[in-house]
């Protein structure tokens, strides 16, 4: 049966997400390298014309150093799929070195219309799945939600369908369907390794939820069986790697993890970025040092949230641990791009599900924080050529969530249409309203310095004066939220609300 | 609310930016530059493009106002020679000016909204019904289409109408006036709809308590005058210069896109009727020789804008158009005048919007808009109404697809129509508390989406022989949307 709210949000998240799309993607226009959109294109060229074994290989026909595959064997698949379908739209799409740098109105159109459909058969009913029948706070936010917007619709990439399928195996976990949530958590890791900024939390609550099993033999086949859907799952996305030989598959192991890149590419509002202003990093540390470092930092800042969710595995703990180690994996570890700040985001929204909404955290922490991760990504977008839609998509979802009661309650039974005299509200309390006064300067000051960035050429002796203020700017925020959810995940002492989400 | 809803629309529109723009960015790019660089006296004299000055004068004061700020944006789109200038500039200043001036839409809406509180025999009451009509009235997906993509001010235009109705509805009726007759020195194509205000102002006005007041008549006539006085005033020496930009007679009955009314039926039925003659012999109907025919049906199908000459049924002079357009309004008028209140005033206006669609002489298939947004209003009043306006909405957002061609905006329209009509659907479900449309209506509109993939995808695949056919998606969409149209007109005529 058609529910009229989810048709309307999604049609309305589709407005969003075509308008963006009719605006430039990244690299348009800019020859020889152009950006992530030829990218993806350059992926289903390869994957339609050469054998499997040569997906991740420097070969002839393969040059790794012209955007060689660096994701797992999910997007090649993916790649492969869009590529069958782009080959018979019009072939010069996917011409075997031919189609290098095509740029048209058509292959445009069909590569834009390739991340809706994306976002059409997996993150849509994603969201649905995840929010039950009766709209809530957290679809709308999921829907419109500008940075997810921007980068999939704008810059291009297919982060909805990672992103869906971690909302499906998070909504899965949530609702006791371990094997359901664990085969979806394993193909979102397979198709973005960036997934394993959630791994840490998964792997605790589930192990958590065994271990609070009545008997040993219940805790012990717990274990098995999602033991055996995980591996299965990744033999499953592997078979015709392994299948093809140990080299290969090594090969693609080489390409996702890349160990000899750098701590950091371009400016990104990460802990190390920052340090680096004041304390140069990569000249007093060699590389490994520096790998040590990052790895050492993030595992010991995960344990606290991680535990937790051992100690204490419910719902709560578990949305708000996938928010805080995301968020740690961000703020330091290794070589992290500012799109990376997505998968923070959408943990941040999925929280609204677990806590009560009029806590501190939907009123004031999560608008803040949503709002810095888009002006975190600023500098790239404006290189894109994103600003006007950047600025009006945010400001839209800022007037969105504003009015958020009343968007969400228009589905309430109608019964409710007598005016009723408000109940009393509590004042603001000192800490409360000091919060919201923070939250308006910092957003002020996040205006200022895109406006900055805008119209004010920087001095010649910092040519990256901008882009690296607007990073050390939303990376001291993000270590304050860091706090901040910290806090609030262990802190039990507020109302839960966790409804029971009917199918 | 006011404020949140517009920018949040603004923001909306502003997604839209890089979509396709029709001729009419054109014809106000040279009308900007026509105001601003040539003297009053030559405004409605200068032909270098094709695109002349067929507004009234306060429009062409409109635009020399906006010249004044888009001098600031790129001042090469203000120079007359540059015909079809388009830079980056030019473009974020036109659509923003839409944007902004929408803002008279929405003080419109508002006041519309806030005014019905007013109203004694409307039947819902309640925050749900304020909230239905403000936001169907702002997030209206056929005013989207046409003026933030086609380009054009309806928005604008549109707001002094809600502004003008608004006022009648707290009497305020000189108010009322003087925004009407504002707009009608804005676009004169309002004209239409004038005989509803003529009668109402007559009724609820002059007859003062059923006595009837010279005064009044004399304050409101000076007042329509006045306006018009200081519209035309300055082209006081050039006014049949002025006339014949503003009433251009030669085109043709139908305007190159059929608009779905009567007289797109009228056609189709004597196209039909002509090959059915030719295939059974031609004595008892005269039909011209091969040659003729080709060229006559090409003509009136082939989607040029020229005069029609029928075949078989008998041609249409524009005199019969406004003759039969006027005989249709009667009714409504006739029921206005014995109970002149502001709801039967709304029901006037938009019977008659309606009944100048359906037969009036070249009508646009952007006038469907006259009808949908006052009906807007009147939908929040019954079920009845909130039926039809569904349908006719609908129906006639439907309508306007072809108005954006390009395969981009294939997208863009079917997302933002379906996006209004769930939300329209949703809304006035929850002010009548109840489903609103049949089944059979339901089949209907869901019939419209055969039409749509048959004239957007399968026409382009046909086979040679049939694909020179290319006026019969358009055909399609006409005569599909002209069923919509006409029967809810019927409808609501046999309650009266």
């Amino acid at each position: 049966m058609l529910n009229v709210d989810y048709a309307l949000l999604f049609s309305v998240s589709l407005i969003l997400r075509y308008g963006v799309s009719l605006w430039p993607y990244s690299g348009e226009g800019k020859p020889p390298m152009h950006g992530d959109y030829e990218a993806q294109r350059h992926w289903q060229e390869i994957t339609i014309n050469l054998p499997l074994d040569q997906w991740y290989n420097h070969t002839q026909d393969n040059d790794l150093l012209y955007w060689g595959l660096d994701y797992p064997p999910l997007t090649a698949y993916h790649s492969y799929l869009v590529g069958q379908v782009a080959h018979r739209v019009n072939s010069s799409f996917t011409e075997l070195h031919q189609s290098r740098g095509i740029e048209s109105p058509d292959h445009k159109l069909f590569m834009r219309l390739s991340v809706i459909v994306a976002d059409l058969l997996i993150l849509f009913p994603a969201i649905r799945f995840f929010c039950g029948s009766s709209l809530s706070a957290t679809a709308l936010l999921l829907a419109i939600y500008p940075g997810l917007i921007l980068i999939d619709h704008g810059h291009f990439q297919y982060n909805g369908i990672s992103l869906g399928l971690f909302v499906i195996s998070v909504a899965a976990v949530i609702r006791n369907c371990d094997v359901l949530g664990s085969i979806a958590f394993c193909l979102a890791l397979n198709y973005k390794q960036m997934e394993l900024y959630h791994a840490l939390p998964f792997f605790f609550y589930l192990l958590g939820k065994c271990l609070h099993q009545p008997s040993f033999l219940r805790k012990i086949s717990k274990l098995f069986v999602i033991g055996v859907s995980v591996i299965g799952t990744f033999v499953a996305v592997w078979l015709p790697f392994f299948l093809a030989g140990p080299y290969t598959t090594l090969q693609v192991v080489r390409r996702i993890f890349p160990v000899d890149r750098g701590l950091y590419e371009d400016k990104v509002a990460n802990f190390w970025c920052t340090i680096d202003i004041i304390f140069k990093l990569k000249q007093n540390l060699d590389t490994s040092q520096i790998g040590l470092l990052c790895i050492a930092a993030t595992l010991l800042l995960s344990l606290p949230s991680n535990l937790h969710v051992l100690r204490y595995p419910t719902p709560r703990n578990f949305v708000m641990s996938l928010l805080n180690t995301s968020l740690v994996f961000f703020l330091f570890s290794f070589h992290v791009h500012e799109k990376t700040i997505l998968l923070v985001a959408i943990p941040a929204i999925l929280a609204t599900s677990v806590l009560d909404k009029k806590s501190a955290f939907q009123r004031y922490w999560l608008p803040w924080f949503l709002i810095l991760t888009v002006f975190s990504m600023v500098p790239l977008l404006v290189k894109d050529g994103l600003l006007l839609p950047t600025i009006a998509s945010t400001v839209f979802f800022c007037i969105m969530y504003g009015n958020l009661d009343q968007m969400v309650s228009t589905s309430s039974s109608p019964l409710n249409e007598r005016m009723s005299s408000p109940l009393p509200v509590e004042p603001n309390s000192f800490w409360i309203q000091l919060l919201g006064f923070s939250q308006v300067v910092s957003l002020c000051g996040a205006c200022l310095l895109t406006l900055l960035h805008e119209v004010y050429p920087p001095p010649a002796r910092y040519p990256y004066l901008w882009p690296t203020l607007i990073c050390a700017y939303s990376s001291l925020h993000f270590l304050l939220f860091l706090l901040a959810f910290h806090v609030i995940q262990f802190s039990s002492g507020v109302t839960v609300s966790i409804s029971k989400k009917k199918l | 609310m006011l404020i949140a809803g517009f920018l949040a629309l603004a923001c909306v529109k502003l997604l839209y930016l890089p979509s396709y723009k029709s001729t009419d960015f054109e014809v106000h790019r040279n009308w900007l530059a026509i105001t601003s660089s040539l003297g009053v006296q030559s405004w409605y004299h200068e032909a270098t493009s094709q695109w002349t000055l067929d507004y009234p004068p306060f429009f062409a004061w409109f635009e020399f106002a906006l010249s004044k700020v888009a001098v600031h944006f790129d001042p090469e789109m203000l120079v007359i020679k540059n015909l079809g200038y388009s830079s980056d500039k030019t473009i974020l200043f036109q659509r923003l000016s839409v944007i902004v001036t929408d803002f008279v839409f929405a003080v419109g809406a508002w006041t519309c909204m806030k005014n019905m509180h007013n109203l004694k025999s409307v039947q819902a009451r309640g925050p749900s019904r304020d909230a239905a009509i403000y936001t169907l009235l702002l997030t209206n997906a056929g005013l989207f289409m046409v003026d933030h993509i086609h380009f054009q001010y309806n928005g604008f235009l549109f707001g002094f109408l809600l502004l003008s109705i608004g006022a009648m509805m707290q009497e305020q009726y000189l108010l009322g006036s003087l925004w009407f007759c504002v707009l009608l020195n804005l676009k004169h194509i309002y004209m239409y709809i004038a005989p509803a205000y003529f009668i109402f102002l007559l009724r609820a006005y002059c007859f003062n308590n059923s006595a009837f007041s010279i005064t009044r008549l004399v304050k409101l006539g000076s007042l329509v005058i006045l306006t018009f006085v200081v519209s035309f005033g300055p082209f006081v020496n050039q006014i049949p210069q002025v006339i014949s930009r503003l009433f251009p007679f030669k085109r043709g009955l139908c305007h190159a896109y059929w608009a779905p009314n009567f007289w797109a039926v009228y056609n189709l039925v004597d196209k039909a009727l002509t090959i059915i003659g030719k295939k059974f012999g031609g004595d008892m109907i005269k039909i011209p020789t091969a040659t003729d025919l080709n060229g006559t049906q090409a003509s009136m199908t082939g989607g040029l804008v020229q005069d029609i000459e029928h075949i078989v049924l008998p041609s249409v002079p524009p005199l019969a158009t406004f003759i039969i357009t006027f005989l249709f309004m009667v009714p409504c008028l006739i029921k206005l005048w014995r109970r002149p209140n502001s709801v039967n005033f709304m029901r006037s206006l938009t019977l008659c919007g309606w009944s100048s669609f359906l037969f009036g002489w070249h009508v646009h298939e952007k006038a469907v808009l006259i009808m949908i947004l006052p009906m807007t209003l009147l939908a929040v009043i019954s079920r009845k109404e909130a039926k039809y306006f569904l349908l006719l909405a609908i129906t006639g957002h439907f309508s306007l697809f072809p108005l954006l061609y390009p395969h981009q905006e294939l997208y863009t329209k079917m997302f933002l129509h379906i996006a209004w009509a769930f939300l329209a659907v949703k809304m006035l479900k929850k002010v009548h508390k109840c489903d609103l449309l049949t089944l059979a209506e339901k089949i209907y509109l869901l019939a419209s989406v055969i039409i749509f993939i048959y004239s957007e995808f399968i026409h382009f695949y046909l086979p040679p022989n049939l694909a020179k056919y290319e006026f019969l998606p358009l055909l399609a969409y006409s005569a599909y949307s002209a069923l919509g149209v006409i029967s809810t007109y019927v409808s609501p005529d046999r309650k009266r």
